[in-house]
């Protein structure tokens, strides 16, 4: 394309003018949505202590920095977030490999598989903690249970899926079980694999969040309850404020990780 | 011509729990070195499952399949080339040495010669996706060629192209078989293509697949469909699949 013609140029200028149209307006969304928080707040038409307001958060934000505990709190949740859906992709890749291996098993263990996946995990979250105890290793538990089951069954479908074709050619080279699940199966289900570390992102942050509301000592979750409890609501906004933020960030790692890998 | 594949009535039946299904019926014929044999029969008839029997991927259910060439090895072809997108066009024709361990100096050398010799030693490196139907096809076959089989099973692998291409591929392809001096099974359910790239062609009845008969085609190879005697073959073989339906 060398020499684009005019109405090629028209038709660019159109589509990055709709392109900026549809940035704007969520740019506006937004702008509106804390703007008129702020003068809702400002002209008593609800009540800031109960409310918050976003100058009050901003400055929550500012002290909570300044003492250090803001970052304490954000790199707990974080962690245990990241632990949380990398530990439930693995297993529920290692376990999807093994239900893919053992027909048998996989028949065996399907309706228990059904039934723990419509399960809300979240009512697991207060036995973890009796079992485990008051800790981290609570949390990071809950996480993984509340993804690692979608995680066995989105990874298995994928596997189920490949082309039986391709899986009899590997067979008509003489190729093992173990070489079908290396050569074709595994790297076949790549976008199946991928799209289950994207659900486990936001379930994850689901167990954690629980995880911390019942047993933590820092992260986001407890600083949610905590706030509440004493009823500094400035905190509690401001955790989810940067929960969104977090979420959006890992979910645009995901993505990217996504592209970099169907370009491959 | 020596024998090198013999088929002793081969029966198959397939179970499941409401019924059983005769596929194939007492079904024998052999190969020779060298010959490009062509199973042709109405759709669904069990032409594939035949060629499964024979490359040892699927049981008979009574009968034989003798191979008479020690350590003969198969090389098989599918309906679509299946070549895997996460590899290049060389690593997916080494995809058969990698899978027997057998990534010699040597064999590897004999791949790059392949695709050379093909035309596709320009897109070694390219992804699968880059390359034109008929590209891919053969980039399948060098996938197959690159184990050095002695026979070689195809399971309609032109019926995934659209018919210019397959026109052009088909004799490509049987052209590199010659050329190979390899042995064939080649199954399809057209009839001008088993005419014009065969030296004999098998015909199956409708299910339970029985053999009807076996026409040798005394034509050249190549130049085939330009004979006049082509419609003769054709024509023999549309009426016992026609007697047969």
């Amino acid at each position: 394309m060398s020499n684009p013609s005019p109405e090629h140029l028209e038709y660019l200028k159109k589509a990055k003018l709709g392109k900026l149209l549809v940035l704007a307006s969520q740019a506006l969304i937004l702008a509106a949505f804390f703007g008129a928080w702020e003068l809702a707040a400002r002209l008593k038409l609800i009540d800031a202590f109960i409310f918050s307001q976003p100058t009050r958060i901003i400055n929550a934000a500012v002290s909570l920095a300044a003492s250090g505990s803001l970052a304490k709190h954000i790199g707990a949740t974080l962690w245990e977030s990241v632990l949380g859906f990398v530990l439930s992709t693995v297993i529920g890749t290692l376990m999807a490999m093994l239900l893919w291996w053992n027909d048998f098993l996989k028949k065996t263990l399907n309706p228990y598989l059904v039934v723990l996946n419509s399960l809300p995990k979240t009512a697991l979250a207060p036995i973890i903690i009796v079992w485990i105890g008051n800790n981290v290793k609570s949390v990071i538990f809950t996480a993984v249970m509340t993804s690692v089951i979608v995680t066995i069954l989105t990874v298995l479908t994928g596997f189920m899926e490949v082309s039986k074709d391709k899986i009899k050619l590997v067979e008509a080279f003489g190729g093992t079980k173990r070489q079908v699940l290396s050569k074709v199966v595994l790297p076949a289900s790549i976008p199946a694999i991928v799209n289950a570390l994207e659900i486990n992102i936001g379930l994850s942050f689901v167990g954690v969040m629980v995880g911390e509301f019942l047993v933590a000592k820092s992260g986001l979750g407890y600083l949610i309850i905590y706030g509440s409890q004493i009823l500094k609501m400035d905190w509690v906004m401001l955790s989810i404020i940067i929960l969104c933020a977090l979420a959006a960030i890992l979910h645009q790692l995901v993505v990217l990780f996504e592209k970099r890998i169907i370009n491959q | 011509m020596k024998n090198i594949l013999e088929l002793d009535s081969i029966s198959k039946i397939y179970h499941d729990p409401k019924t059983e299904t005769l596929a194939l019926k007492d079904i024998s014929f052999s190969v020779a070195d060298g010959e490009l044999l062509s199973i042709i029969g109405p759709s669904g008839c069990g032409k594939s499952t035949l060629l499964s029997i024979i490359s040892g991927l699927v049981a008979p259910s009574s009968g034989e399949v003798r191979v008479l060439r020690e350590n003969a090895a198969l090389g098989y072809m599918l309906q679509q080339d299946h070549l895997f997108g996460w590899r290049t066009i060389f690593q997916n024709a080494c995809l058969g040495l990698e899978i027997q361990k057998k990534k010699t100096p040597e064999n590897l050398a004999h791949v790059h010669e392949l695709l050379e010799r093909y035309g596709l030693g320009d897109f070694k490196n390219s992804k699968p996706s880059q390359l034109s139907g008929g590209m891919r096809q053969r980039a399948a076959l060098i996938r197959t060629l690159a184990v050095k089989p002695d026979i070689l099973l195809l399971d309609e692998p032109f019926s995934a192209l659209d018919y210019q291409t397959r026109l052009r591929v088909s004799a490509e392809i049987a052209e590199i078989i010659r050329q190979e001096k390899k042995t064939a099974v080649f199954v399809t359910h057209d009839i001008s293509e088993a005419v014009a790239v065969s030296d004999r062609v098998a015909v199956l009845t409708k299910r339970p697949a029985t053999l009807a008969s076996i026409h040798e085609i005394k034509l050249s190879p190549g130049s085939a469909r330009e004979a006049p005697e082509f419609r003769l073959f054709f024509n023999a073989i549309w009426k016992e699949l026609g007697v047969n339906e």
